[in-house]
C-alpha cells in the first residue's frame, strides 16, 4: 500500500485496542447513504516507475523553446545550490513555524528574507510573502485604504501602464469591498504615466493611494519622485510595484520623492524561482514602520529566549486571521514559504553586486535584441525613452500570426499586446534576460526577417 | 548567527553571477540607486553551510512525527518533487502558447477530473493558491450567484464557532458579515441555533466536515436542508478532506462549493509555510462563476479558458493562474494512489487517529468528545492536568519537542480549554504512535513530580522558550547595517 506502513498484524492489534471489528466500523457515524462505492472515474494506481515515464513524456511535450517573453515572469539563471538546499526535507516538509523553538531554521530564513527585502526596497519592514506579485498588490491596496489616516477615501489610482494581469487580479480581489479602482491613461509617446493623465482621471476627489509601477509594464521608467510628491501632496499613500532585479540598479521606493513611497510590493519570481508555467512564485510586501500593524501576512521577528539568547518567532500575530478572525488584516494563512527560502539563498549567493550584474546584462541584452529586430523593415520601438529589460515593438504584420510562426521554430518571440491594448496596433512586448545569448537573439531576428520576407 | 554576520566587504560567490557587467548609459542618473542595498557578501560555501545548518534547526515530516491537527502533516513522496521539477515543466513560461504546454495542461486537466470524481463536484478550478484563497474564491462565487439572481438581501455568512480563522476572514474579504453558530456539547453544529439564525439575509454557511473538533457532523443532511431551504448555499472547507477521501464526497453531502488543501490531503509539501494549492469545486449552479483559468480538452488538444470564454467568472486570483508546480506534485501523488488508494488514505488516517485516541484515553488522558468516533484527528483536553499540576497545554507541547515529537495544534479550536488537536495521518506507523503515547505519559509524570521541568521546556532545542511579548513590543523585523554585533552577541 503506497505510503501506508501498516502490516496486517498492526491493523488487528490497533482495532483491538480501539474495540472495533473492522476499519469500516470506524466510519459508523457517517450516514450510510452518503458513503460512496468505487470511484470508477479515477484511474488505478501507478508505480513510481510508471508515473515517472508518463511525466517525462509530458514534460518533453512542452518543449524547450527559446523564451523572449517577460511580462512579469523572467527566465533568469538559478544557482545550483538554491533548490538543492531549499528542497532539503527539513525546509521542504516543515509546516508554518508555529512552534518557534522547533522551527528556528525557517524563522531565521524569514527574518533574513525580510532584511534583504527591506534593503532592496529601502523600507523598514517586510512580510514573509503573499501568493504572488499581483495578489500582493491587491493586499497592498486593501492595506493602503486601512492605513491612510488622512482621509477615508476608498479610491485607488491604477495606471494602465501597470501589468494587465495585476489590474485584473486586484479587481477580482478587492471589488467586493467597495473599493473604487480608477484607471489612468499613459502617454502614447513615452508609455509613461504623467501627472497630467492622473489629474485628468481623478479631478479633485480624495484618494487613498496611487499605484506606481517602476519599471512599468512597457519596461519604461516612471518619474517616481514627482509622482510620489504629487500623491503625498494630495494626502494619498504611494504603493510602488517593483521588480527586485531592477532594484539592484534603481532608486528604491523608500527613496522616492521627498518622503519615500509608503508601501512597495512585487513579484519575487526573478529571485531564484523557475518559470514553471506561472507558479509557485512569491509576492513580497514592504512598508514604512508606521504602517506595520496594517501589513498582512506572516512576519518573523527577532527576540530573546528565557536565557536572554536571541531567537526568532512569528510576531504581530494579532493582525492575523487565527487570532482576529473576522477583523484580521487579511485571510491569508499558508503563504509561499519555500519560495522565500529559495529567494533568500538566491540573494545571498548573488549579493548586491551579482544582482547588479544580472540587471545590467538583462538591460544590455534587451537593448541588443531590440537593435537586431529593428534592423528589420517595419519593426520599430513603439515608445521613445529608456527601458529596463523590456520594450514594446511595433510589427509590420499581425502580431498573433508572427508569434505563431516563430513558435513553430521554437522561438517565443514576445507577448502579443493586442488583447489588452488594442489601441497599440500590432505590438509585442519583448524581453531578453541575462540567459539569452547573442546566437539566440540573432536566430530570433533572422527567423523573423525570414517569416516577414516570405509572407 | 545571521548570514549578515559572515559578510565581508568585497567577498562574493562570483561563479553564480554573469562574468561581465555591461555599462549602463541609458538610465537617467536620477532614477538610479545611490548606494548598494545591504545584502550579504559571502562565498558560495558559506551560503551553503549557513542554510544547511539553519535547515537542521527545523522539525519536519522528514525528520520527526508531526501530529499537527488540521494540518495533515503526512509524508510528501519524493517522486512528486522530482517529477514536478523536470526541466520541461520548470522552464515553461506562463505566457507560452498552448502549443508549448500540452504536457503540463494534460496533467492539470487530469487533475481537475480526478478532483471532481473524488469530491463529487460538477466542475473544478485549480486557480486558488492555498486554502484561504479557495475560501475567498468560493465565497465570492456565492456572492456572484446571489447577485446574478438579483438577491441583494443576503449579507451574512454563517460560520460555526469551531471554524478556522480563515473562514470568517474570507467572508469579510468578500464583503459579507460573518455570524457565528455555536457547537453543541456533542461536537456537532447546534442545529436549533442554526435554524434560528438562517433567514433571507443568509448567503451561505461555511462548514468543515469532519469539523475541527475531529468528528463527522452526523446532521450534515439536516444542516444542508436548513440552509438550502432558507435560500443559502453550503461551502465546504476541505482542510479535513483527508478523513473522508474516497469514502464520502462533499458533493453527495449537499455542498455547493468546496475548496481542497492539496498541501494537506494530496501530500504536497508545506515548505515551512507554503506554497499550497486550494482548488475549488462547484455544483452546476455555480459553475459559471469559477475563477479562471481552467483547462479544457476538445478531444484533440488542451486549451486554457479565461474570462473571454467565461464572462461570469469571479476572475483571476493571481497574475498567472495558480501554483502549477504544486498542482503537478498533487497530480503525481493522485496517480500513485489511484482509485484504490484514495479510500485507503481515509481508512488509515482514521485508524491511526482512533488508535491514538484509545491509547491516550487508556493512559488516563481526557478526550474532549469521548462518546464520539475520532475522524482523522481528535482533541485531548489537558484541563485536568492543568488544574492538578499547574502545567498547561502549551507546556506539554513544548516538552514534547524535547522528546522528539512536534507538538499537536494547541489552543485551537478555541472552544475546548487546554486542548491538543492531534492528527497522526495515515503515513505513521504503529511504533511511532506508541512512542508518542509513551512521551505523553512520561510528561504527565514529570508534570506531577517536577513541574518546573515541563514549564521551562523545551530544554534541548536551539533556543529556549521565546519572549513573544518582547517580539511584538520591541519590533526587530530586519537586520540593519551596524546593528548586528550588539544584538546578536
Ligand atoms: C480548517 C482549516 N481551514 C482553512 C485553512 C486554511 O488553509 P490555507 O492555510 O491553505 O490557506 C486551514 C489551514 O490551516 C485549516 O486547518
Amino acid at each position: 500500500m503506497p505510503f501506508v506502513p501498516h502490516t496486517s498484524e498492526d491493523i488487528a492489534s490497533m482495532l483491538e485496542a480501539i474495540g472495533a471489528d473492522s476499519i469500516e466500523a470506524l466510519f459508523n457515524e457517517i450516514p450510510a447513504e452518503l458513503q460512496v462505492g468505487e470511484l470508477a472515474d479515477i484511474p488505478t494506481g501507478m508505480s513510481e516507475m510508471e508515473i515517472a515515464a508518463l511525466m517525462q513524456s509530458r514534460a518533453r511535450a512542452d518543449g524547450q523553446p527559446i523564451c523572449f517573453i517577460g511580462a512579469g515572469a523572467y527566465d533568469h539563471h538559478i544557482p545550483a545550490a538554491v533548490w538543492q538546499i531549499a528542497t532539503r526535507g527539513e525546509f521542504y516538509s516543515a509546516y508554518t513555524p508555529y512552534q518557534a523553538e522547533a522551527s528556528q531554521g525557517t524563522l531565521q530564513v524569514l527574518y533574513e528574507f525580510q532584511s534583504m527585502m527591506s534593503a532592496l526596497t529601502g523600507l523598514d519592514a517586510s512580510n514573509a510573502s503573499l501568493y504572488d506579485g499581483a495578489s500582493a498588490l491587491a493586499e497592498a491596496v486593501l492595506m493602503a485604504v486601512r492605513a491612510n489616516r488622512k482621509n477615508k477615501s476608498t479610491r485607488i489610482l491604477m495606471p494602465k501602464a501597470l501589468h494587465p494581469a495585476y489590474r485584473r487580479t486586484v479587481r477580482s480581489i478587492v471589488e467586493n469591498q467597495d473599493i473604487e479602482l480608477i484607471e489612468v491613461d499613459f502617454d502614447p509617446k513615452s508609455g509613461q504615466t504623467p501627472i497630467a493623465c492622473i489629474e485628468a482621471a481623478v479631478g479633485d476627489a480624495d484618494l487613498a493611494a496611487l499605484v506606481v509601477a517602476q519599471p512599468n509594464f512597457f519596461g519604461a521608467f516612471e518619474d517616481v519622485d514627482a509622482l510620489t510628491d504629487w500623491a503625498h501632496a494630495r494626502n494619498a499613500l504611494v504603493i510602488g510595484v517593483v521588480n527586485p532585479i531592477a532594484l539592484a540598479l534603481l532608486s528604491p521606493p523608500g527613496d522616492w520623492g521627498a518622503k519615500g513611497a509608503d508601501i512597495a510590493c512585487g513579484e519575487a519570481q526573478p529571485l531564484g524561482m523557475p518559470l514553471s508555467s506561472g507558479g509557485p512564485y512569491a509576492g513580497f510586501l514592504c512598508c514604512r514602520q508606521e504602517h506595520v500593524r496594517q501589513l498582512p501576512g506572516r512576519i518573523a521577528g527577532r527576540t530573546l529566549d528565557l536565557d536572554g539568547k536571541p531567537g526568532f518567532t512569528l510576531t504581530l500575530q494579532a493582525r492575523e486571521q487565527h487570532i482576529r478572525r473576522a477583523k484580521a488584516t487579511s485571510n491569508i494563512c499558508t503563504n509561499q514559504g519555500l519560495l522565500v527560502t529559495a529567494a533568500t539563498i538566491h540573494m545571498t549567493l548573488l549579493g548586491a553586486e551579482g544582482l547588479e550584474r544580472v540587471a545590467a546584462n538583462c538591460h544590455a541584452n534587451t537593448r541588443t535584441l531590440v537593435e537586431m529586430l529593428c534592423e528589420i523593415p517595419g519593426v520599430e520601438p513603439l515608445f521613445e525613452g529608456a527601458v529596463f529589460h523590456e520594450r514594446v515593438l511595433r510589427l509590420p504584420a499581425p502580431a498573433a500570426d508572427l508569434l505563431r510562426s516563430l513558435a513553430e521554430h521554437d522561438l517565443l518571440g514576445g507577448l502579443d499586446l493586442n488583447a489588452d491594448y488594442p489601441e497599440l496596433g500590432s505590438a509585442i512586448l519583448v524581453c531578453a534576460t541575462e540567459t539569452r545569448t547573442q546566437d539566440e537573439m540573432r536566430r530570433y531576428a533572422d527567423t523573423l526577417a525570414q517569416i516577414l520576407a516570405t509572407r | 548567527m545571521l548570514i549578515y554576520d559572515q559578510s565581508r566587504p568585497g567577498r562574493r560567490a562570483s561563479a553564480q553571477a554573469p562574468l561581465t557587467q555591461p555599462e549602463i548609459t541609458e538610465i537617467p542618473a536620477g532614477l538610479r540607486r545611490r548606494s548598494r542595498p545591504a545584502l550579504p557578501e559571502v562565498s558560495e560555501m558559506q551560503a551553503v553551510r549557513h542554510y544547511t545548518r539553519l535547515s537542521q534547526k527545523n522539525f519536519s515530516i522528514d525528520t520527526h512525527f508531526y501530529p499537527l491537527g488540521s494540518c495533515t502533516m503526512k509524508y510528501n513522496p519524493r517522486a512528486c518533487n522530482s517529477l514536478a521539477m523536470l526541466p520541461g515543466f520548470l522552464g515553461r513560461h506562463p505566457l507560452a502558447p498552448d502549443t508549448h504546454g500540452q504536457g503540463v495542461m494534460a496533467c492539470l486537466h487530469d487533475l481537475q477530473e480526478i478532483l471532481k470524481a473524488v469530491t463529487g463536484m460538477h466542475a473544478v478550478s485549480l486557480a486558488p493558491s492555498a486554502g484561504a484563497q479557495g475560501e475567498f474564491a468560493g465565497v465570492a462565487m456565492i456572492r456572484a450567484y446571489h447577485k446574478a439572481r438579483g438577491d441583494h438581501a443576503r449579507t451574512e455568512i454563517l460560520v460555526p464557532d469551531a471554524a478556522h480563522g480563515t473562514n470568517p476572514a474570507s467572508a469579510v474579504m468578500c464583503g459579507f458579515k460573518a455570524r457565528e453558530i455555536p457547537t453543541g456539547s456533542d461536537g456537532d453544529v447546534d442545529l436549533d441555533a442554526l435554524k434560528a439564525a438562517v433567514g433571507p439575509q443568509t448567503a451561505g454557511i461555511m462548514l468543515t466536515n469532519p469539523s475541527t473538533v475531529g468528528v463527522f457532523d452526523r446532521n450534515i443532511q439536516a444542516i444542508a436542508r436548513t440552509v438550502h431551504d432558507a435560500g443559502g448555499l453550503l461551502y465546504y472547507d476541505g482542510a479535513n478532506l483527508n478523513a473522508i477521501l474516497g469514502k464520502v464526497r462533499p458533493g453527495d453531502m449537499g455542498f455547493d462549493v468546496i475548496h481542497m488543501n492539496l498541501h494537506k490531503t494530496f501530500s504536497t509539501p508545506h515548505g515551512g509555510g507554503g506554497p499550497g494549492a486550494g482548488p475549488v469545486g462547484v455544483s452546476p449552479r455555480l459553475e459559471p462563476f469559477l475563477p479562471v483559468p481552467l483547462v479544457t480538452f476538445d478531444g484533440d488538444a488542451y486549451h486554457w479558458q479565461t474570462e473571454r470564454e467565461r464572462p461570469d467568472s469571479i476572475g483571476w486570483l493571481t497574475a498567472f493562474g495558480g501554483n502549477m508546480g504544486i498542482l503537478l506534485r498533487a497530480y503525481v501523488y493522485a496517480r500513485m494512489l489511484g482509485r484504490e488508494g484514495m479510500g485507503r488514505v481515509a481508512d488509515f488516517a482514521t485508524l491511526n487517529a482512533n488508535y491514538l485516541m484509545a491509547r491516550l484515553r487508556e493512559a488516563g488522558f481526557e478526550a474532549a468528545y469521548p462518546e464520539r468516533r475520532a475522524s482523522h484527528e481528535f482533541i485531548v483536553t489537558l484541563k485536568p492536568e492543568s488544574r492538578q499540576f499547574g502545567v498547561n497545554a502549551m507546556d506539554f507541547a513544548k516538552r514534547l519537542l524535547d522528546y522528539g515529537y512536534h507538538a499537536p495544534t494547541t489552543y485551537f479550536p478555541l472552544l475546548v480549554p487546554e486542548c491538543l488537536l492531534i492528527e497522526p495521518t495515515e503515513t505513521e506507523s504503529k511504533e511511532d504512535l506508541d512512542g508518542f503515547v509513551e512521551a505523553m505519559i512520561a510528561i504527565r509524570r514529570e508534570a506531577q513530580e517536577t513541574p518546573d521541568l515541563v514549564k521551562g521546556a523545551p530544554h534541548s532545542m536551539p533556543v529556549r522558550r521565546l519572549d513573544d511579548v518582547r517580539a511584538a513590543r520591541q519590533l526587530d523585523l530586519a537586520w540593519r547595517p551596524g546593528t548586528s554585533e550588539d544584538i546578536n552577541g
